[in-house]
């Protein structure tokens, strides 16, 4: 079926099976690979994306649902080529990644949970953070990272 | 400017932030084509038939592949690491096959393979295909597995021994009749994953105009890859070109070679004439990627009666799995690590693999050596507690005195060298740990004060040592670019090591240039044609010292040139900021970008032995490897009614000899501490009688999440190692090593089990594990 998704402000009109998963779609068909695919059932969050500013798993989502609805992804995150937003740049002074598979999902989940509550503790962090899994860095650099974003 | 050893920001980072780094599922091909695997669904059964039929009838299927249709192709895999030289062992090679042809022998061994438009086609047409099986008894229970009349995996072989290893030194039977004390206990330590987020992936494109095959791959080792795949698909080496582009995490079972799917992807692109991509999910991850750690310890310390150890007997059980390429790694591993930072006059170990019907076993984050730790710290921690010695103590007396290094252990290690500690200093790091943790406070005032508040509160304090940094080899190219930069390219693959920060702060150190100035290239096998793989914790030691090697040549390449350029003594020149100058005149600088030219002679300027460019490649190949070491202390809380775990302090500290980024290396033990907290507590598979795996899925077994990983506090001495020129040693799998048996000492401490009868001698707990032990008192 077609439709018409508007990603990081920009409309792509597609037609597309109706079981297409977002996560698919944002990768393969618009080539928006910043979103990356770790369970497929919902419970990594590597697939994190903003769904009218809310943290959605891309991957429990089909593509066509996502039509009139505004979808942030990674990619949309720096203010311009070559350039780091907040988050990220905390992100990197903290070393909060280091595969970076999972990093696109927790900066989405981690852009909205400053938005709604932009001076965290700890604690409020790892809570927040508790619904995406990390494999490499044990955490601690990333609360870190999301914690020195916040005072910035 | 220098930046070795200070705690920079990484090179790799803005791309990986921005989404825009290359992982494998993120290649797009023209005409790209999709794979899914149909598996089996017994751990252990006869395929009597196969019907692909309707499979390949569906609309955008491309082709149905079956063993059959393989021909020549279909042949066991090679194996890997081929078995020590341990005088009287026994080896039973069993490798793993491209698809099911008769027997499957475990759950999710591929059987049929559809190549499909799309990824979503093909799951359809999986589904359409049809196996008859006749199902047989499986495999699982290691000691009924060696039982007679026990089912066969590999029913050729008459038995399910994979292999048998003795290594002795030293009489035990004498230290046992001589000691003091001898305990004897069974320890178990069972199956975990290691679940990289990244599950694995393989894309693969045949170009017939340059008769070339380019395969993207999730592997810890292209170079050994692209080698296999030139062999097996009838191509030299130069037409093959394999890319481990960014890796989302490896932790081993990425080094696992060759698994079916990546040598039946590109057979597939050349077949077909067109790119084809298969991605593992992550249901397929649970059975098809390489497990760790099944083995049943049967070990006893004798003792004398001021708690010095006399010696140690272990036989072990360990399960390799339905097939058996990666050798005997693993319980080497264990066999050599078991002996820690001890010394232990007298040593019998001997250990049987074990084939079952389960997924294949191949090193994980410590690859074996926890099950060592496990054994040796808890044999100690008892014997603590019959001498009426403090746990430290025991520990203290028995460390390998610091003027005894190199120490000769007497075994051969996984290298197939005699393991040898190149240097420690095991007190100091002790020390540091048991002041951090605030000992001495503990075991008086706040244990004590805790229970009488009726809190559980536990403390666990344990040491260990790493062996890091194997040979063989690794090589390093390092070119002065004309725009000034630096090139670094390297033959290993990187899965999150931050290798483009080390290297390039190993590099920047030699040239004088800034960090950001130096471009690693890893895991492209165009770039850098030799190498092995990113394992065992040997980047930094065996790669990071062959570009401190390589570096070291183009600097006096740099200086040749420029004082040729200068017309003065390579003493008078000074390097920094990407400039030469004649010392004292620092404005008639010349850029290496501009000698890199000038290093590119034109016609007349040739001399005999003229060599164009500022280059060089270097190899490095240390002897034997480094040996780090550490200890790792812990205050946890259990709650009395669930016994869920709190982890109130974690303290590391660490000696992995001289530091090349401490930032990177915080990151690195960090990891496996989490990786080991849930091997320790919250991960283990789970099988029944049929083989069948019960808890396949992220839902069901279940990683350490931010709100389970505590934040810890590292601190660190360095030894360097005198084995390479950096005095490195490897970090990757320290702070994954100890935990298992940390978190023994720390729950029997905290419940105040000995007091009730009650010891820990398995590894993974849960809660609900827990539990049911501690009801046994």
């Amino acid at each position: 079926m077609k439709f018409t998704i508007r990603v990081n402000g920009v409309e792509h009109t597609r037609e597309v099976e109706p079981r297409l998963l977002l996560s698919d779609f944002l990768r393969h068909e618009i080539g928006l690979t910043g979103t990356h695919v770790g369970c497929e059932h919902g419970v990594c969050g590597a697939c994190t994306i903003l769904w009218d500013g809310a943290p959605v798993r891309s991957c429990l989502a089909f593509a066509v649902q996502a039509e009139g609805h505004e979808i942030r992804t990674v990619e949309g995150l720096a203010p311009g080529p070559g350039q780091l937003n907040p988050l990220q740049q905390a992100f990197r002074d903290a070393h909060g990644l280091q595969c970076g598979y999972c990093t696109p999902g927790i900066l989405m989940t981690m852009t909205a949970f400053l938005e709604e509550n932009p001076k965290p503790d700890e604690a409020q962090v790892r809570e927040a953070l508790s619904g995406n899994l990390c494999r490499c860095t044990g955490y601690q650099h990333i609360v870190d990272a999301v914690l020195l974003a916040s005072q910035a | 400017m220098n930046s070795f050893g200070r705690p920079l920001t990484r090179n790799e980072d803005p791309r990986l932030l921005r989404g825009e780094a290359l992982f494998v599922d993120d290649v797009e091909l023209p005409g790209l084509l999709h794979v899914a695997f149909f598996r089996s669904p017994h751990a252990h059964a006869h395929l009597l038939s196969l019907d692909v039929s309707a499979a390949r009838a569906r609309a955008g299927v491309v082709a149905v592949i079956t063993a059959a249709d393989l021909g020549d192709y279909w042949q066991p895999g090679p194996l890997l690491v081929p078995p020590p030289p341990v005088p009287g062992m026994i080896f039973n090679q069993r490798c793993q096959v491209p698809l099911v042809r008769d027997t499957a022998r475990h759950v999710g061994e591929p059987v049929a393979m559809v190549v499909a438009e799309s990824r979503y086609i093909a799951e359809d047409a999986v589904a359409e295909i049809l196996a008859e099986w006749e199902t047989l008894p499986a495999v699982g229970d290691l000691e009924a597995a060696l039982a007679p009349g026990a089912a066969l995996v590999h029913a050729d072989l008459g038995t399910n021994v994979a292999a048998e290893v003795h290594q002795a030194r030293g009489d035990y039977a004498a230290a046992a009749r001589a000691a003091h004390l001898v305990l004897k206990r069974r320890f178990t330590y069972d199956r975990g994953a290691s679940i990289p987020m990244e599950t694995r992936g393989v894309v693969a494109q045949w170009d017939p105009r340059a008769d070339r095959l380019t395969v993207w791959d999730t592997t810890q080792a292209p170079v050994v890859i692209r080698n296999g795949l030139a062999g097996m698909l009838g191509l030299s080496e130069r037409q093959v070109r394999v890319v481990a582009p960014n890796i989302g995490g490896g932790f081993g079972p990425k080094m696992m070679m060759f698994y079916p799917e990546e040598v039946l992807i590109p057979w597939a692109a050349m077949r077909l004439c067109r790119p084809v991509k298969w991605i593992e999910d992550r249901l397929e991850h649970f059975f098809a990627t390489t497990h760790e750690r099944s083995q049943i310890h049967d070990a006893e310390i004798a003792l004398d009666a001021q708690g010095k150890i006399l010696g140690v007997r272990d036989v072990f059980l360990h399960d390799t799995g339905a097939y058996d390429p990666y050798g005997l790694t693993v319980p080497l591993n264990s066999q050599c690590t078991l002996l820690g930072c001890y010394v232990v006059p007298a040593y019998d170990s001997r250990f049987t693999a074990v084939f079952t019907n389960r997924t294949l076993v191949t090193p994980y984050r410590g690859a074996g050596r926890q099950h060592g730790v496990f054994v040796m710290e808890r044999l100690l921690d008892l014997a603590a507690r019959e001498l009426g010695l403090d746990r430290a103590e025991i520990r203290r007396r028995n460390f390998i005195p610091t003027d005894a290094f190199p120490f000769d252990q007497g075994v051969i290690y996984q290298d197939f060298s005699r393991l040898s500690y190149d240097s420690g200093n095991y007190e100091p790091i002790l020390d540091k740990a048991l002041a951090a943790i605030g000992y001495a406070d503990f075991v008086q005032r706040v244990q004590p004060e805790a229970r009488a508040a009726g809190r559980s509160l536990g403390l666990g304090l344990v040491c260990y040592v790493e062996g890091t940094g194997i040979g063989p080899y690794e090589g390093a190219k390092v070119q002065v670019q004309s725009s000034g930069k630096i090139s670094l390219a390297t033959g290993i693959g990187s899965q999150g090591q931050g290798h483009a920060t080390a290297f390039a702060q190993v590099v920047a150190e030699q040239l004088g240039v800034d960090l950001r100035d130096v471009e690693v290239t890893t895991g492209d096998t165009d770039q850098f044609y030799w190498g092995v793989g990113t394992f065992a914790s040997r980047g930094a030691v065996v790669a990071g010292s062959a570009a401190h090697e390589a570096a070291k040549v183009v600097r006096q390449k740099v200086l040749r040139t420029a004082a040729a350029h200068f017309e003065c003594a390579e003493e008078d020149l000074v390097l920094a900021d990407g400039k030469v100058h004649v010392a004292g005149v620092p404005d008639h600088a010349i850029t290496l970008g501009r000698l890199a030219g000038l290093a590119n002679p034109m016609r007349g300027a040739v001399t005999p032995g003229t060599e164009p460019g500022l280059e060089a490649t270097s190899y490095f190949g240390p002897a034997s490897g480094a040996t780090a070491s550490g200890v790792h202390a812990m205050i946890v809380e259990f709650d009395a009614g669930t016994l869920r775990p709190t982890i109130l302090d974690y303290v590391v500290v660490h000696d992995c000899g001289t530091v090349i980024n401490p930032l990177i290396l915080a990151g690195q033990i960090h990891g496996g501490v989490a990786q080991g907290i849930g091997n320790a507590f919250f991960e283990q598979l789970a099988w029944d009688e049929n083989g069948q795996l019960l808890n396949a899925s992220l839902a069901d077994y279940l990683i350490p999440t931010a709100l389970d990983v505590p934040r810890m506090r590292l601190d660190h001495t360095v030894t360097p190692s005198p084995l390479n020129p950096l005095g490195v040693k490897g970090a990757g799998e320290a702070g994954a090593i100890p935990v298992g048996a940390l978190f023994a000492q720390a729950i029997e401490d905290a419940l105040d089990l000995p007091a009730r009868g009650i010891e820990i001698l398995e590894m993974p707990l849960g809660p609900s594990r827990l539990w049911e032990i501690t009801q046994r008192g």
